[in-house]
């Protein structure tokens, strides 16, 4: 006896990962996603990356030139800058990631809530935001910082990270709180309302999971926003305080002394900081373009 | 949101009631502003009472250690500032007067802040004005060319140099361009500022530098701008139009896209120039300029209130400024644009 198998050519269509396919379809954003990874592996396993310890200070290797034992070169206090630059890193991806997070976070809930309860509430949280729009980012953070001064929880400076992120607040929630002026319009918003959901499970539930899109972007093209804060802030003397390495500090102070003689010192930490703002725009960017083209950053 | 108008609309501004609409349009935009301002006042003077710093703690205390003065001293200090009467009442007091154009003394200086501002107001501003022409003259023509030659090598270098210009600090590009300047023509800051009147050619040849590094960010953001306004105009019907009855390529590009995609561009040079002060906050320190970034960033240091109130609202008063001229000149040049 036999069976006839059957076989049916149909060609099963390949469901490719969907980092595969922003790599493929952004090649641009590809690339500031590998610089980014990069970044993040260095600042992750400073302590093997790195050829010297960031805070030694070395005197019989003051302002040394770019060599083999120190790449690229040395500070005014014979520090290796290879090394402060690596672990500046860590300093620069933490805090723009935490600040990031923490504002873009924040902005997406309050816009979400402003759109769904509209009216009065609305008004004021539009009114608040607008107050807090006509602030230049910088000068924000450094007002904030003013008045909160230092806290430093865990090697983190807590009030450093609330003055970065603060200013990102509004610029989120009102992209998001668009985007959740369409959605309150849905219908799946009406069946919610019908079921006598509470305020806080539709918003959480059904209308934060809907603008994770904008949240995803707005929340990437700040991250270089939040590194560039912190590196000017730090660079003004009201960031990072030494010896943390952080690369907006490192262009400041002796260095801005002695850059003269030795140009590598703040040569290379601008380098670093321009590279690692420029690969999350490019990111943030082709993100932008490969889920919602609309949103003007 | 507006209504769209339509000529079924029973509502379509007749002639007559066009220009009583106008007014009443700009006077709404215009009476928008003042709870904006208000809101800018309130935060930053609570604010910064709730900071720990006392400025005249900062002041007496600062440098001479300070074990030495009495809490006398610093109680009669305190009278002589007003910063002994309750926040409300200093809050009054301050804002009544900013109203009436008195913006208070410095409480570092003593001096009027008035004239403190004054003083630094003509070089920010000079830098501040070449920095946006700047940005107009490298914007217009790249963020055009980027459009037409879309995804053309030209677009992608174009494209390149925008994105660096969003990633390079101002205040390192300052510090990259008086390195280069030193080594090739053994040029340093000055230490003093030479007035336009008085030597313009000094002038400018001073204040170039800091221009550039300001600017080179605010043309990226402006190409951008264009690029992106352009594409979207190139779109439109009335484009199509215009080629299909055969105008040449270039007029269609400098008439029809160009006049429709300024408008957006105009806007962000406009909020780009109220932000400037952002990007000279860090870019005088570098290049050794007594400005309002510089003053700014003392006046946080040394904890005086009234300047640092001074400032804010200096900056957000034109933030406001230019955002209701936006609005004003979105109104006029788009009839689609309904005023409410």
């Amino acid at each position: 006896m036999t069976t006839a198998t059957a076989t049916i050519a149909y060609k099963v269509p390949k469901r490719r990962h969907p980092v595969l396919l922003f790599m493929t379809q952004q090649p641009l954003g590809a690339a500031g996603l590998v610089i980014i990874v990069a970044m993040c592996v260095c600042a992750a396993f400073a302590q093997w990356v790195a050829p010297f310890d960031p805070l030694t200070v070395d005197y019989a290797a003051q302002l040394a030139r770019p060599s083999a034992a120190h790449w690229l070169g040395t500070d005014s206090f014979g520090r290796d800058v290879a090394s402060r630059i690596i672990y500046g890193a860590r300093t620069a991806l933490a805090i723009g990631f935490i600040a990031s997070l923490l504002g873009c976070t924040a902005g997406a809930v309050i816009g979400v809530a402003s759109a769904y309860f509209g009216g009065k509430t609305d008004l004021i949280i539009q009114g608040v935001m607008d107050v807090l729009l006509s602030f230049p980012i910088i000068v924000l953070a450094i007002t904030v910082v003013a008045v909160l001064g230092n806290h430093v929880v865990l090697g983190v400076d807590i009030n450093l990270i609330i003055a970065i992120a603060e200013p990102m607040l509004p610029r989120v929630e009102r992209v998001v709180r668009a985007s959740a002026l369409a959605i309150r319009e849905m219908p799946y918003m009406d069946t919610a309302r019908t079921a006598d959901y509470s305020h806080a499970r539709i918003i959480f539930r059904h209308m934060v999971p809907n603008v994770s899109a904008p949240y995803l972007i707005l929340l990437t093209a700040f991250v270089a926003q939040t590194i560039l804060a912190e590196a000017s802030l730090s660079f003004l003397g009201l960031g990072v305080t030494e010896p943390t390495p952080s690369w907006g500090l490192m262009l400041s102070g002796a260095a801005a002394d002695f850059y003269q003689q030795a140009p590598w010192m703040i040569v290379f930490p601008g380098i670093a900081i321009s590279l690692a703002v420029f690969a999350f725009n490019l990111f943030g960017d082709s993100l932008r373009d490969w889920l919602d083209p609309k949103i003007q950053l | 949101m507006s209504r769209r108008a339509c000529f079924g609309d029973p509502c379509h501004p007749s002639l007559v009631t066009h220009f009583s609409s106008m007014l009443r349009f700009v006077l709404h935009r215009f009476l928008l502003m003042i709870p904006t301002l208000l809101g800018v006042a309130l935060l930053v003077f609570f604010l910064l009472r709730l900071m720990p710093g006392d400025p005249v703690a900062t002041m007496l205390l600062g440098d001479a250690g300070g074990a030495n003065i009495s809490r006398e001293v610093i109680e009669q200090e305190r009278a002589r500032l007003g910063l002994n009467q309750p926040l409300w009442v200093q809050f009054f007091k301050w804002f009544g007067g900013v109203v009436q154009g008195d913006f208070g003394v410095s409480m570092w200086t003593g001096k009027s802040v008035a004239y403190e501002i004054g003083i630094r107001l003509e070089l920010s501003l000079q830098v501040a004005v070449m920095a946006t022409i700047l940005a107009i003259l490298l914007a217009l023509p790249l963020g055009t060319l980027s459009a037409i030659f879309k995804d053309s090598w030209i677009d992608q270098a174009i494209r390149v140099f925008s994105i660096a210009g969003l990633a390079v600090p101002s205040f390192w590009l300052g510090m990259i361009i008086i390195l280069l300047l030193l080594t090739w023509f053994s040029w340093i800051p000055p230490l003093t500022f030479t007035p336009f009147l008085k030597n313009p050619w000094e002038n400018l040849s001073q204040l170039i530098w800091p221009a550039l590094a300001v600017g080179y960010r605010y043309s990226a953001v402006s190409t951008r701008m264009m690029r992106s306004s352009i594409l979207e105009v190139l779109q439109e019907d009335y484009i199509r139009t215009a080629r299909a009855k055969g105008v040449f390529e270039r007029l269609v590009v400098a008439r029809h896209a160009m006049r429709n995609a300024l408008l957006p561009v105009v806007t962000v040079i406009g909020l780009e120039f109220a932000f400037l002060i952002g990007g000279l906050v860090v870019t005088e320190q570098v290049f050794n300029l007594n400005g309002i970034g510089r003053l700014f960033v003392q006046a946080v240091a040394r904890s005086d209130f009234t300047m640092i109130q001074a400032l804010v609202l200096l900056v957000s008063v034109f933030f406001v400024l230019v955002n209701f001229v936006m609005d004003l000149m979105y109104a006029f040049l788009d009839p689609r644009i309904r005023y409410r």
